[in-house]
């Protein structure tokens, strides 16, 4: 085995999911856990079940909408898609994931260099 | 990740809302998680797995399906709701299944928390509630601190006049008149006279007690002045009595004692003047009291004060000690100065504090009755864990962990619980409005008893104090158990039992101490009621009746003797009619002192002379009193054209004779001289427990000592009650304009003297009754229980030999053990106790051994009678039967 799959931290899926419905539009549950398994190029470990948790939630602060549809191969499921209190919220959070990766960034890089002081 | 205020509360409420959509939700998400799989599946034959390969790793990357809908529905609901509906649902059902225990349970605990919202609602009213007053926390009573009757709680109207002028702590001062008695006044102009009971109250008083009248006005300042026109108060329940709540009654003018009246104003349901001032008795309409018509009537205005902000009680007690003793009896006698004093003290402490310590012991009383019923419950549930050891075990096995376990168990009791405190609750509403309705009970407010707000509460937090009380031992003791004990063990878990039985015993040692000094405590207040109804009145309170007669004798001393001997002379003359006489006062009713009699021609020193109580009679008067005489009564020659005569009672008498005999001598009474000719003995005028003042008895034959009032009191063979309507009949035939007033017996009088005391005995021997009931169900079902787990070894022991006989005793001597350890340490605890309550007995010692010898045996009586049952049943096992089961 090479190197382990990355933990999903806390609140990381839901920003995931709203990222995703905000990309593609309309999707299934199925559908997004595909996405998102695609995106990150195998690197997440995401038990594509966990994803329902996230979307109840996402759900209940009314960031997402569902809808009972068809799917292209014509099973019924239930669709979901962001709304705009979901499209603002995904933009705040999107841009403290952004500072708070660039100012990780920046601490670990300074490990090298600490030994000279 | 961060969010809105706004957006947690659109989940929470969304969240509650699953709740009980929980399986449509369900549903839905199964679909949803159906369609995901055979979505993944379809993908994966698409990429060349065959089904099964494909529904296989479909699975694997799916994960587990049943952890994922568990995490959605703890995502999306209330979990720990879930769990303690769960949690109910199986107490419900379990429960269910065990009846008898259930029903049991809560009865117990119905009564035990019934009682408990009962009481406390009474201690509440009376105790912690505020009075209904305006900031009644600024009001203060002043009066004499011991004053003895009603004449020394009273000042005259100048010296209430003077401390209106000179004090400096209250905003206002104001009065009523306290010599007002129960149908003082008659209502005509609408058929027969109707008696109405007027109070007196000086102008300023709905003010300064802060009462707004309900409809119209209160008094005006010229209303309260002599000359005003003559108006009156209905209080609420007068108004919706006689003038059926008709709200166009203000502004009209009524008939009051042959006045026209005008009605000004209805006073709020929530006053209530008695309930504060003169509990067990109603007052219907108020007139003000005109100061300058009482200014020679001496001492009748009871005082009410409102401290200015800032002032405290002690401010005001300090002023008063300097400024009463300037006050004037009457300005017209100017050495009339100098006879007040006062202390202030805040007026709920003069409704209520007499009663703080009673009331306090029936709390204690009350919360006794409910630890008993804890330990009670806390027993049968230990029975039930005993048999329910196996399922614990089980659950156990089965991976719930303790606490799940204690919690289970506490939600048991606290289902328990909550029932029987529903039950309870009507239980206290039932009481409380029951004791709200005693008219004759002479509490103070407590016909505003009621269960409010504060005393649902208050059964809150009992019921839930009482579940964890009772439920927490249990609980314990069972998740505590040793699963593989218990399992492995065959018969009827015979180790698990006997480390409960010693646990159970101890608890019934417990509840028959605690019953005993329940037990103890009623004895000792019991044989103090015993010993108040033993009391020698002076006088024979049954078959007497006393009736207040109507009479215009236009203030001619002659005519008044005209009609009160025609009066006296018809009524005597009704058959079954023994003896009647007339007197302005009743004892233990309204009283009135004067400067007591002296002997004539000595010298006294200042203030020497007791005040005594004062009551001016009829001839007859005695005799229909049941008094005992020593000399003769008065006869209607004792009038004005014979000498002044005086009846004195024994304590005044030896003051005037010094130890001597009175009979005969002359005496003067204020300036006036009168010959003593009769000594009666000492009459209980002001209670029933204290002790007799100084009485002295005036003719009403002679123009010195004007009556104030009259009371014809007819002593009878037959039952007062049947003498009533013939005694009105003639009344009326003499006088047309006689109210129908009550015909009261005396013996009716004196029960609500002793009516406190009477609540008390009967609420503490109550709780008694019910502590003993629940011991010796207590003590039944250990020895009961302990009976039926040794039936094998009795079984054996009685095939080897042992005789029904000697079975018996073993199961009676373990019950006379338990009740003996119980009942020395519950006597151990009363002696304790019993000192805490001594100021509440009467002619009883803390430590009567009567009483201690009467209630052990009582208690020990019972126990044995409880533990007999099942030793009856022991004795009757059959061997064979016995070892052939198991």
């Amino acid at each position: 085995m090479g190197e382990s799959k990355l933990d999903l931290l806390q609140g990381t899926l839901d920003l995931m999911v709203l990222q995703t419905l905000a990309a593609m539009g309309e999707m299934h549950g199925y559908g997004i856990a595909r996405r998102i398994e695609q995106v990150s190029g195998d690197e997440v470990l995401l038990n594509q079940g966990t994803i329902y948790a996230s979307l109840v939630r996402l759900q209940q602060r009314g960031w997402i909408s569902a809808e009972w549809g068809t799917s292209e191969n014509n099973r019924k499921a239930k669709f979901y898609s962001i709304t705009k209190r979901g499209r603002k919220q995904m933009a705040e959070d999107a841009a403290y994931w952004a500072r708070l990766s660039e100012v990780m960034g920046r601490v670990l890089a300074m490990g090298d260099k600490g030994g000279d002081r | 990740m961060k969010h809105s205020m706004m957006d947690s509360l659109r989940r929470a409420v969304q969240r509650a809302g699953s709740f009980f959509r929980k399986q449509p939700l369900d549903r839905e998400l199964e679909a949803e998680m159906a369609a995901h799989l055979e979505m993944a599946v379809d993908e994966n034959v698409k990429r060349g797995l065959s089904q099964k390969e494909a529904r296989r790793q479909a699975l694997i990357r799916f994960g587990g399906v049943v952890q994922a809908k568990e995490r959605q529905r703890e995502e999306r609901g209330v979990p720990w709701l879930d769990v303690l509906l769960q949690d109910v649902r199986y107490t419900v059902r379990t429960l269910r299944r065990d009846r008898v225990f259930t029903v049991v349970a809560v009865l117990i605990l119905a009564l035990g928390i019934g009682a408990n919202i009962a009481v406390f609602s009474v201690v509440n009213t009376i105790l912690l509630r505020p009075l209904p007053f305006y900031d009644p926390q600024q009001l203060v009573w002043i009066a004499r601190p011991d004053a003895h009757g009603l004449s020394d709680m009273t000042y005259s109207a100048d010296a209430y006049d003077d401390l209106l002028a000179q004090n400096r702590s209250y905003v206002d001062v104001t009065a009523y008149y306290a010599f007002s008695t129960s149908d003082n006044l008659k209502l005509t102009g609408n058929g027969d006279p109707t008696p109405v009971t007027g109070m007196g109250v000086v102008g300023n008083f709905f003010h300064v007690l802060g009462v707004e009248p309900e409809l119209g006005r209160s008094f005006t300042a010229d209303e309260s002045r002599k000359g005003g026109r003559a108006v009156v108060l209905l209080s609420h329940p007068f108004w919706q009595r006689q003038f059926g709540g008709d709200r166009a009654i203000v502004g009209k003018v009524i008939n009051l004692s042959g006045t026209p009246t005008t009605v000004i104003g209805v006073l709020p349901e929530t006053f209530d003047f008695g309930a504060a001032f003169s509990p067990g008795t109603k007052v219907d309409v108020y007139v003000p009291t005109l100061l300058d018509d009482i200014r020679d009537e001496g001492n009748t205005l009871a005082l009410i004060g409102r401290l200015k902000p800032g002032v405290s009680v002690a401010q005001a007690q300090t002023e008063a000690k300097s400024l009463f003793p300037k006050f004037y009896w009457s300005k017209k006698y100017p050495d009339s100065i100098g006879n007040y004093r006062a202390r202030p003290v805040v007026l709920k402490d003069y409704v209520s504090g007499k009663l703080r310590r009673s009331l306090i012991m029936l709390w204690g009383a009350v919360g006794l009755i409910l630890l008993i019923v804890c330990v009670n419950l806390s027993n049968l549930l230990l029975a039930r864990a005993a048999a329910r050891s196996k399922e614990f075990a089980l659950r156990s096995a089965l991976g719930a962990g303790r606490w799940r376990l204690i919690r289970q168990l506490l939600t048991e009791s606290l289902v328990l619980s909550l029932t029987g405190a529903a039950l309870g609750l009507g239980l206290a509403y039932a009481l409380t409005s029951y004791l709200a309705h005693q008219g004759s009970l002479a509490l103070p407010l407590l016909s505003s008893v009621r269960v409010d707000g504060t005393a649902l509460a208050w059964t809150l937090l009992i019921t839930i104090g009482a579940a964890v009380l009772f439920g927490l031992l249990p609980g314990l003791r069972m998740s505590g158990t040793d699963l593989q004990e218990t399992l492995k063990d065959g018969g009827q878990g015979m180790s698990d039992g006997r480390k409960h039985e010693g646990m159970r015993n101890v608890l019934v040692i417990s509840e028959v101490a605690l019953a005993c000094v329940l037990l103890i405590g009623a004895g000792l207040l019991l044989r103090s009621f015993m010993r108040v109804l033993d009391v020698d009145l002076g006088f024979q309170p049954a078959t007497a009746a006393a009736i207040k007669v109507d009479y215009d004798d236009g203030r001619k001393t002659e005519k008044r003797n005209a009609i009160f001997e025609e009066v006296i002379r018809r009524v005597s003359a009704i058959p079954g009619v023994e003896a009647a006489g007339i007197s302005d006062n009743l004892p233990l009713e309204r009283n009135r002192g004067w400067g007591g009699p002296s002997l004539k021609g000595k010298k006294y020193r200042d203030g020497e002379v007791p005040d005594a109580f004062v009551y001016v009679v009829s001839p007859g008067y005695v005799k229909a009193m049941g008094m005992r005489l020593r000399g003769r009564d008065f006869t209607w020659q004792d009038d004005m054209k014979g000498e002044s005569t005086v009846i004195l009672n024994e304590r005044a008498a030896n003051f005037v004779a010094s130890g001597g005999d009175a009979l005969g001598k002359m005496v003067m009474i204020g300036k006036s001289e009168a010959r003593v000719i009769g000594v009666v003995a000492d009459v209980h005028e002001t209670n029933v427990e204290g002790a007799a003042g100084e009485q002295m008895y005036l003719p009403t034959m002679r123009d010195e000592w004007g009556p104030e009032g009259s009371e014809l009191v007819v002593r009878t063979k037959l039952p007062p009650a049947q003498l009533a309507g013939s005694v009105l009949r003639t009344l009326r035939e003499l006088n047309p304009n006689q109210p129908a007033v009550e015909f009261r017996p005396i013996q009716g009088i004196v029960d609500r003297a002793v009516s406190p005391r009477r609540f008390f005995v009967l609420m503490v021997g109550t709780f008694a009754a019910l502590g003993l009931i629940l011991a010796s169900l207590g003590i039944y079902g250990v020895i009961s229980y302990s009976v039926t787990r040794r039936t094998q070894e009795i079984g054996i022991r009685m095939a080897l030999g042992a005789t029904p006989g000697r079975v018996q005793m073993g199961v009676i001597s373990k019950t006379l053990v338990l009740a003996a350890i119980g009942i020395s340490v519950g006597a151990i605890v009363s002696m304790v106790m019993a000192n805490l309550i001594a100021s509440m007995l009467f002619g009883t010692t803390p430590t009567d051994p009567i009483t201690f010898f009467a209630m052990t045996c009582l208690l020990g009586g019972v126990a044995l009678l409880a533990g007999y049952i099942p030793a009856r049943r022991a004795s009757r096992i059959n061997p064979m039967v016995a070892l052939r089961n198991n």
